[in-house]
């Protein structure tokens, strides 16, 4: 057996001899000094996944792959049980936030960066994040619409904060659920090579969502090829990631079905990023339609001093000369 | 709400409740001024209480709550949306800190995240009276340079106390969810208009 062993270590290049020559060392050296070990030390799993994809990668990756045997230990009743998905240190989150940003073609984000070690931090805080930055973008942008008006009355819009969190958290956990489903029965019919399990999936949708944060900020500005420049370039990246990410899980299957599958993540992912980020500025013109407290019909190109300034409002998007109702 | 310390001493049973009661206001006063002047001491950590927080939280809700009910689909936060945000968040970057492996007891990272809201609700006294002079850009710079410098001092205090509870190598994973509070409260705070 010790022959097998050295072809399988073989595989892995230069990194790897290190690591064999003394496996203990390595294990104690990843431990927290801090903490008590979580992880019982046990035999190194043998992966078979490096088999098809190419691997690239630094040291971490084989130390993660040694240790990845020994996760999930404890039951699901347990707190530790849990304690195993925020197992990410802080460089390793911001290369996850890296990777997302840039996609590479050729590197699979899943392989790269998250290497059998999936964590929940990142898609549940870059959600928390989104949600907060697309309500307080919304204010702002319909504040800024209606600057210097003194009849205008500014108010929070509180409410829509828990609208947009049930949506980017629907999103980001039932459409991985869904897509897991789909990807195990699909691999019950075809042998694929490349399978991911759903914390996994879960992790790719979580961080291919950071793109938006910078977005939902940047649409403050009232300018329409802005915003529309801004849409397309994050749906370019983050749907390139996703894309980039599944074509290896389907590529073994049906021509169609694999085309059919990317084509359906990317048209989901489009549909959250311009119905819920137009929704902002729909919001902001829809809400300033009913206000009780607008009287005037006029368009924007005239004003009418009438102790005050009256503009008229817009729905800020498709409308440039919208007329408001009395 | 008192930390197990206090019980073991018998005598408190019998003592008058003016005793009691300032004792406890002087021990939350106490950490009112760890708060204000923050330095790495554990007297917040070891004695926790929630009194404080509690105080706080109401003052704050209540300050944050509109008058009238003119528009209420799409006012301000109400009393209850304000209390419940203090307390999940606060619920939410406890877990958060304990699953990343953090040291430090539930109630203890309660209490800390509680108290350190004091600049924020001082930043709520300010703005109030504030408003009450005329509207307008002066008014609002001035606004927002209190809530700005509040929200520091809040992010600061309460690193101050919880970054020695997080392993080094994940104390940023750790206080962004508290920055990410704060902010949020700042938000509501510096975007409160009064009816």
């Amino acid at each position: 057996m010790a022959a097998v062993d050295d072809l399988q270590f073989e595989e892995f290049g230069d990194v790897a001899t290190s690591l064999a020559a003394n496996p203990n060392a390595t294990t104690i050296s990843i431990e927290d000094p801090d903490e008590t070990p979580k992880h019982l030390p046990g035999p190194p799993r043998g992966s078979g996944r490096e088999e098809d994809d190419e691997l690239l990668g630094n040291d971490d990756s084989d130390k993660t792959e040694l240790l990845a045997g020994q996760k999930k230990s404890s039951p699901f009743w347990t707190f530790e049980y849990y304690q195993t998905f925020f197992d990410v240190d802080t460089y390793q989150v911001f290369d996850r936030i890296k990777g997302s940003l840039l996609p590479i073609p050729g590197k699979n984000f899943v392989r790269l960066y998250i290497r059998s070690n999936p964590d929940l931090y990142g898609p549940f805080w870059i959600c928390a994040t989104l949600v907060f930055a697309i309500a307080i973008s919304g204010n702002l942008s319909n504040f800024l619409i209606h600057l210097g008006e003194k009849t205008y009355h500014y108010v929070p819009e509180f409410r829509k904060v828990s609208i947009a969190a049930t949506i980017i958290y629907a999103y980001a956990w039932l459409v991985p659920l869904a897509l897991w489903g789909f990807l195990m029965w699909r691999n019950s019919k075809v042998m694929n090579i490349v399978s991911y399990s759903f914390l996994e999936i879960v992790c790719v949708y979580g961080y291919s969502l950071f793109i938006y944060i910078p977005t939902a900020i940047l649409w403050i500005i009232p300018q329409k090829a802005v915003r529309w420049i801004l849409v397309t370039i994050a749906l370019g990246i983050s749907g390139s990631v996703l894309a980039m990410t599944f074509w290896p899980a389907v590529r073994e299957d049906n021509r169609r079905i694999a085309l059919a599958t990317i084509v359906t993540i990317v048209l989901l992912h489009m549909l959250l990023s311009v119905g819920c980020l137009l929704s902002i500025v729909f919001w902001s013109g829809f809400f300033w339609m009913q206000h009780p407290q607008q009287k005037s019909r006029m368009t924007r190109a005239s004003w009418k001093t009438d102790g005050g300034w009256h503009r008229v409002p817009t729905c800020g998007w498709c409308c440039t000369e919208a007329e408001a109702p009395v | 709400m008192r930390s197990r310390i206090r019980e073991f001493d018998n005598s408190t049973l019998n003592e008058s409740v003016r005793n009691t009661i300032m004792r406890d206001l002087k021990a939350v006063g106490k950490k009112f001024m760890h708060v204000l002047y923050p330095r790495r001491s554990n007297t917040l950590l070891r004695d926790w209480d929630l009194w404080g927080p509690l105080i706080l939280c109401v003052t704050l809700a209540l300050m944050l709550q509109k008058g009238s009910v003119d528009n209420e689909k799409d006012g301000g936060p109400q009393f209850a949306e304000v209390f419940v945000i203090v307390w999940f968040g606060a619920v939410t970057i406890t877990l958060n800190s304990k699953l990343l492996g953090g040291n430090i007891s539930f109630f203890q990272s309660l209490c800390v995240l509680g108290y350190c809201i004091l600049p924020l609700t001082v930043a709520m006294l300010i703005c109030r009276l504030v408003l009450l002079a005329e509207a307008g850009p002066v008014n609002f710079m001035v606004r927002l340079f209190v809530v700005i410098v509040m929200f520091a001092w809040s992010v600061v205090a309460s690193t101050a106390f919880l970054a020695d509870s997080q392993p080094p190598n994940r104390k940023v994973l750790a206080v962004y969810p508290v920055f990410l509070f704060y902010f949020i409260i700042s938000w509501m705070i510096l975007t409160f208009t009064p009816e």
